[in-house]
C-alpha cells in the first residue's frame, strides 16, 4: 500500500511571548503614569511641591522608614487599633452571636445596627474626647465603635445560615452555651466572622487614624497631619503609600487566612 | 402565661415595639443616672436637654443652609461618582485585556483607607467645598466601577444573542440589552458608593471644619456646648438614615421580581 505520507513537521512550539499581554499593559500603565507624573512634576503646572518628584517621594519613604521615631508612632497607632480591635470586636462578636441566635432579638434590636452601621463615625469624636480624654482612650473608642458595627452584622448574619443539623447535632450532645459557641457557631460561620473582622479592620484603621489627625501628639495619623502642616509634601506621600500598603496588605492576609477572595468587595 | 408570651413574641409588630421602648427606657435611665449624679452631667449633658437644644440649634445654627450645603455637595460627588463610576465599568467590560489587568487595582483601591488622603486633597484643591467634594468622588469611585463591570458580566447570555440575532447595533445592544440587564446592580453599586461618598463628605467637613453638617458638630463641641453638639450628632444620624432608607427603597423598586 501506498504510503499517503504525511509532511513531517518539526513539532510546533507555541509561540512564546516575552511578556504576557496582561503583564505588558499592567507594565504599560505603570509606566505612563510615571511618566505623566513625572511631566507635571517638572512642569511646574500645578503649585510647586503638590505633585513632588517620585526620587523625592522614594527619598521620604527611605528616610521616614529608617527613622526610629517612625517606629514609635506606627507602634502607638497599632497598639490602638488593637485595642480597638480586641474590644470593638469582641463585643461585636458577643452581640452578633445574640442577635443571630435569635429571630425575635434579632427583630426588635437588629434595625438599630443595620441603620447606624454606615452613619460616619468621626462625628462621635468629640464625645469620645469628653469620654476618654485627648489621649489614646479616645482614638481606641473610634476604632472600637467603627470596628463593632460589621463585625456583630456579619456575625449576625453567619449565624442564621448556619446549617440547622449542626445546631441540632451540639443540643443532641447537650452541649452548653460556651461548647455550642466555641465547637458549632464559630467553626460554622469562619467565613462571616473573618469577613467582619476583614471589614471591622479597615474600619478601626480609618476610625483610629482620623482621630489622630483631629487631636494627638502621636501615632501616623499625626504624622500625616504634620507633614501637611509643615507642607512636607514627600514625606505625606510617603506616609499614605505606608498606610495604604499596610491596610490593604492586611485585608488581602486575612482573607487568604479566611479563604475568602484575596481583596474586600461588596 | 407562657402560651402569653409566646404568642406576643410572634406578633408582627411586638419586637419593634419592644425595640423601641428599650431605647426610651435607656434614655430614662441615662436621664436618671445624670439627675442623681452617678453620670457627671458636664461629660454627658441630660437626654431631656439634648431634645432641649434642638430647635436651638436648628434655628439658631442655620440647619436647613447648612443640611442644603452638604445635600449640594454630596449631590455633586454622586454625579462626578455615577458618570466616572459607570463609564469606567463599561470602559473594563469593553475591553478585557483592560479589565484584566487592572481590576484587581480597583479591588485594592476599594480596599484602601482613601480617606486619609484629605491633608493631600486639602493642599491641592484648598480648604474649600470642592476638596470634600473630591473626598467623596474618590471614596465612592470604586464600588460603581466594580458593581457596574459585575452586572455588565452577569448579563444572560441569552439575552444577549437576542440582540444578536436582531443585528443590533454595538449601541443598540449597550443601551437595549446590555444597561437594562445590569441596571439592579449598577444601582446597588451606585447605592453604596453614594454611601461611602456622604460619609466621608460629612467626615471631612467634620475633620476640616468647613462645610454643613460636619462642620457644625465640630463648631458646636468647640464652644463646649454639650447638648448642642449631641443633638447636631442625633440629626446627622438622622439625616443618614433618612439617606440610606431612600436609597435602599429605590433598590427594591429597581430590583427585578424573582
Amino acid at each position: 500500500m501506498a504510503e499517503t505520507g504525511r509532511l513531517s513537521l518539526p513539532a510546533s512550539r507555541p509561540l512564546r511571548l516575552p511578556l504576557r499581554p496582561v503583564t505588558a499593559l499592567r507594565i504599560a500603565i505603570i509606566v505612563a503614569v510615571v511618566v505623566v507624573w513625572e511631566a507635571v512634576s517638572a512642569s511646574g503646572l500645578l503649585y510647586r511641591d503638590v505633585v513632588p518628584s517620585l526620587v523625592a517621594i522614594g527619598k521620604a519613604l527611605y528616610v521616614t522608614l529608617s527613622d526610629p521615631t517612625f517606629y514609635f508612632h506606627l507602634y502607638t497607632t497599632f497598639y490602638e487599633i488593637g485595642i480597638a480591635m480586641v474590644i470593638g470586636g469582641l463585643s461585636g462578636l458577643a452581640v452578633g452571636i445574640l442577635l443571630g441566635g435569635s429571630k425575635f432579638l434579632s427583630r426588635a434590636y437588629e434595625a438599630y445596627l443595620y441603620y447606624l452601621g454606615p452613619c460616619p463615625k468621626i462625628i462621635f469624636f468629640p464625645i469620645m474626647i469628653m469620654w476618654f480624654g485627648v489621649g489614646p482612650g479616645s482614638k481606641v473608642a473610634m476604632g472600637a465603635i467603627s470596628c463593632f458595627f460589621p463585625v456583630a452584622l456579619n456575625v449576625a448574619g453567619g449565624m442564621r445560615e448556619i446549617d440547622k443539623v449542626l445546631i441540632r447535632v451540639g443540643k443532641s450532645f447537650r452541649a452548653n452555651t460556651w461548647q455550642m459557641v466555641t465547637k458549632i457557631y464559630l467553626p460554622a460561620m469562619r467565613h462571616p466572622v473573618i469577613n467582619g473582622v476583614r471589614l471591622g479592620l479597615g474600619v478601626a484603621l480609618i476610625g483610629t487614624l482620623l482621630a489622630e489627625t483631629k487631636l494627638s501628639n502621636r501615632g501616623i495619623g499625626f504624622l500625616v497631619i504634620q507633614a501637611y502642616s509643615i507642607f512636607n509634601m514627600p514625606q505625606m506621600y510617603a506616609l499614605l503609600i505606608i498606610l495604604f500598603v499596610i491596610a490593604i496588605g492586611a485585608n488581602t492576609v486575612i482573607g487568604r487566612l479566611g479563604g475568602l477572595d484575596d481583596i474586600k468587595r461588596f | 402565661m407562657s402560651a402569653a408570651v409566646a404568642t406576643l413574641a410572634k406578633n408582627r409588630y411586638f419586637p419593634a415595639a419592644l425595640g423601641l421602648v428599650s431605647f426610651v427606657v435607656f434614655i430614662a435611665l441615662v436621664e436618671l443616672l445624670i439627675r442623681v449624679g452617678v453620670i457627671n452631667r458636664f461629660i454627658v449633658p441630660m437626654p431631656s436637654d439634648i431634645i432641649a437644644a434642638f430647635p436651638r440649634v436648628i434655628v439658631e445654627e442655620h440647619v436647613l443652609q447648612r443640611f442644603l450645603l452638604t445635600a449640594g455637595e454630596a449631590f455633586s460627588a454622586s454625579i462626578l461618582v455615577t458618570i466616572f463610576g459607570v463609564a469606567g465599568g463599561v470602559l473594563l467590560y469593553r475591553y478585557h485585556l483592560l479589565r484584566l489587568a487592572t481590576e484587581t487595582w480597583v479591588a485594592a483601591v476599594a480596599a484602601a483607607p482613601l480617606v486619609l488622603m484629605y491633608p493631600l486633597y486639602l493642599v491641592i484643591f484648598g480648604r474649600s467645598a470642592l476638596t470634600i467634594v473630591m473626598m467623596g468622588f474618590t471614596a465612592g469611585l470604586a464600588p460603581v466601577i466594580l458593581k457596574t463591570l459585575e452586572g455588565l458580566s452577569a448579563t444572560r447570555r441569552v439575552l444577549i444573542n437576542v440582540g444578536k440575532s436582531f443585528n443590533l447595533t454595538p449601541s443598540q445592544q449597550f443601551w437595549k440589552i446590555l444597561f437594562p440587564a445590569a441596571l439592579p446592580t449598577i444601582f446597588v453599586g451606585l447605592r453604596l458608593g453614594l454611601i461611602f461618598a456622604l460619609i466621608n463628605i460629612v467626615g471631612v467637613e467634620f475633620l476640616i471644619n468647613f462645610g454643613g453638617l460636619g462642620q457644625l458638630i465640630n463648631e458646636l463641641a468647640e464652644r463646649y456646648d454639650l447638648p448642642g453638639t449631641y443633638a447636631a450628632i442625633c440629626f446627622v444620624i438622622l439625616v443618614s438614615i433618612c439617606v440610606f432608607i431612600l436609597m435602599e427603597r429605590l433598590e427594591r423598586w429597581l430590583r427585578p421580581v424573582d
